[in-house]
């Protein structure tokens, strides 16, 4: 990348070294175009407060959280069995993700399979590297800019992480507006339990609609999110509104990165 | 004499009927699967304490919080009043316990204050329903009977209290009067002022209507206890098992299914020795298509659910009206086990219906508009986790049907094919660290 060369796992073994934390991609932060850029985004903070970080690469595969929610207990096993085999042959200890989906499965449905790890999503990283200070936010790019959350499930209700991606919102000196569902009772964008890969039922809306527009009556300049399937189904239903111009929906990590002018 | 032989047949029948009724309900929970739920006490006597005790989730609607509180705290004081009428009863007393003097004053004056308190929580629930129709208590699962069930009860009660109070306003006149029986005992802060309403009347009526509110608020407390375990008001007893069963993993943790661990291992591994198996066992169902591939604790959940809504009224699915409602997936789990339950009565451990609760009760077409957000088991004031019931379902459906809808099936080829739920090659995953 840019300045800087990402690390596999299997580089750092073959030169005798071993990371402080496995950064765990995941299939969205891979593939996606969009997941994509919050990828780079943690990369280069990761690189910025100089912890030493690796990915898998081509070692990494689906966590199996979608066949998980979609009832495939058996594609799911296979996924997490096959993972667990690559994550314990590096002796993998710690995993910073960025994606709710894995950091759930990752963190509570690994170790009943024989994987355990110390598992935290990037929220809570950030967290801790701004209140430790190895990184830090300066000047104003988001001074006064109306800024409002949306909790993802599996990060929020899942995992009760509800305090770590505001406190990084905080930082940012901007002005931080709730939506009505938020926290607990935060609503879903409509992707959840493997909906990503399908249409959903007949209804009389699509429930990411209904999630943006609760977001838009806020007015925000942006609309922030911490999980890769959240921000599809909020970029799709801002732009529905036409808003795309005026209002952002950004990963935590991409506001931070543009903060410090990564 | 007599009196005190027929209250004693009431109580006796009224306790054996409830008794039964509990058996039957114990024994179709335990029709579902067998789950081992012991660890961390002290953690389940904790939950149990904050939310079935301390009623916390309530809070998250102060109006409704307020006035369920009136009723629950009602319900539970207002007991030791009837333990004073089961022993007057049994024993041809009248109000036994007054030789508590002033404590005894308290307490009837207590328990006078909490019945108007119940009194009016009931009304204002009552117009809740039917007159506001507050949008939950009319949602499709709620048909004729749970409308009629609910009302049922807040009448019953309105009617239990007015006959406490009205038994105490002629018991106090009848005390004033010096009339036989008629200790000078306790304190009539609420009832004091109905007293003008019967002061005209002669002792004998008064001693009449006084009698007549004893019996039917006893045989209408007994009637009650009756109804309860056929009705949603059993949550009044369950929610206490049920909070302190509930799940302590973090709500976004799966279970693990073990026979699928047991097959995948095998696969990985082929020098593994299967378990051995009873030759007679049948071969385990993968996922749940009916009440009895439930866990117990799933079971528990349907029998505590006092179909409140609040699940389905904050579940995005339902919002955006999709079929689903996790409330509909409670109610339909209790009235499948129930049916079950009560052909079991009629024909023996053994029988077989032919239904399901795939189908017969609840569609795919629900169950595949689940996003598994986890909203409706935050939004349960008894813990129930109506999330794994779908889940167990969906696992039937795709592990012994393959009736997942096809845009999954290609997702699950594609993670099978490519470790990714889109088709991209894993050769491809260190490609965002270019450009």
């Amino acid at each position: 990348m840019d300045n800087f060369k990402v690390r596999t796992m299997a580089d750092m073994m073959a030169a005798g070294e071993k990371p402080d934390i496995l950064f765990w991609v995941g299939c969205a932060g891979s593939f996606d175009d969009r997941a994509k850029k919050v990828t780079k985004a943690v990369g280069r903070i990761l690189h910025h407060a100089g912890i030493s970080f690796a990915v898998l690469g081509t070692e990494e595969s689906c966590t199996g959280d979608p066949a998980k929610r979609a009832g495939n207990e058996f594609l799911f096993q296979m996924q997490a069995m096959n993972n667990i085999m690559v994550l314990n042959g590096y002796e993998v200890t710690k995993i910073v993700t960025a994606c709710p989906h894995c950091f759930n499965t990752l963190k509570n449905e690994y170790p009943q399979l024989g994987g355990h790890y110390e598992v935290i999503h990037h929220s809570q990283l950030l967290q801790e590297l701004l209140d430790t200070g190895k990184i830090k936010v300066e000047g104003g790019t988001f001074k006064g800019k109306k800024i409002t959350f949306h909790d993802p499930c599996y990060l929020g209700r899942a995992n009760e992480v509800y305090e770590a991606p505001r406190r990084v919102i905080m930082r940012l000196d901007s002005l931080m507006v709730e939506m009505k569902r938020s926290k607990s009772n935060g609503l879903c964008c409509g992707a959840g339990g493997a909906q990503m890969f399908k249409e959903p039922e007949p209804g009389n809306k699509d429930i990411n609609m209904e999630r943006t527009e609760e977001a838009l009556a806020l007015t925000p300049d942006t609309i922030a999110g911490a999980c890769p399937f959240c921000m599809t189904m909020l970029s799709d239903g801002v732009k529905l509104h036409n808003k795309e111009t005026e209002v952002k929906v950004k990963d935590i990590a991409e506001l931070i990165a543009e903060a410090i002018d990564l | 004499m007599l009196s005190q032989i027929i209250f004693s047949l009431f109580l006796l029948a009224g306790s054996y009927f409830f008794a039964r009724k509990v058996r039957e309900i114990s024994r179709n929970i335990k029709l579902g699967r067998d789950l081992q739920i012991n660890d961390r006490p002290a953690d389940r006597w904790k939950v149990m304490a904050r939310v079935a005790l301390g009623q916390s989730k309530m809070t998250s609607r102060p109006v409704a919080a307020f006035f369920h509180l009136l009723i629950y705290v009602g319900f539970v004081i207002i007991n030791i009043e009837v333990m004073e009428i089961i022993i007057d009863g049994i024993f041809g007393t009248h109000r036994i316990l007054s030789f508590m003097g002033g404590f005894y004053d308290f307490l009837i004056a207590s328990f006078e204050i909490l019945a108007v308190g119940v009194l009016l929580a009931c009304v204002v629930f009552l117009s809740r329903r039917n007159l506001l129709k507050l949008k939950r208590f009319w949602m499709r699962e709620m048909t004729s009977w749970p409308r009629t069930d609910a009302n049922l009860i807040l009448i019953t009660e309105i009617f239990l209290m007015s006959a406490f109070l009205i038994m105490n306003a002629t018991d106090s006149i009848l005390q004033s009067r010096g009339a036989d029986h008629y200790v000078l005992a306790g304190a009539f802060p609420v009832s004091s002022l109905l007293v003008p309403l019967f002061n005209e009347m002669s002792n004998d009526g008064l001693m009449a209507l006084e009698r007549f509110c004893w019996w039917f608020h006893i045989i209408g407390i007994l009637a009650f206890l009756n109804y309860v375990p056929y009705s949603k008001h059993f949550h009044i007893l369950l929610a206490f098992p049920n909070t302190w069963y509930s799940k302590l993993e973090p709500k976004g943790s799966f279970t693990n299914m073990e026979s699928v661990t047991t097959e995948v291992k095998m696969m990985m591994d082929p020098s593994i020795v299967p378990p051995p198996v009873a030759p007679d066992a049948a071969p385990p169902r993968f996922g749940a298509k009916d009440v009895k591939d439930l866990s117990w604790k799933q079971l528990m959940d349907a029998y505590s659910c006092t179909e409140c809504g609040r699940c389905t009224s904050v579940c995005p699915a339902n919002i955006t009206g999709k079929l689903l409602s996790p409330r509909k997936i409670m109610m339909d789990t209790r009235d499948r086990l129930e049916e079950l339950g009560n052909g079991i009565n009629k024909n023996g451990p053994a029988y077989e219906d032919g239904k399901s609760l795939l189908n017969d009760y609840i569609t795919p077409e629900e169950l595949w508009a689940c996003t598994s957000c986890n909203a409706c088991v935050e939004a349960c004031p008894v813990l129930i986790d109506p999330l794994s019931i779908i889940i167990d379902m969906r696992r039937f459906m795709v592990m012994e049907q393959s009736a997942a809808p096809a845009e999954l099936n290609g997702m699950f080829t594609k993670i099978e094919n490519n470790g990714a739920p889109w088709q991209f090659s894993p050769a491809d995953r260190m490609n965002w660290t270019e450009s």
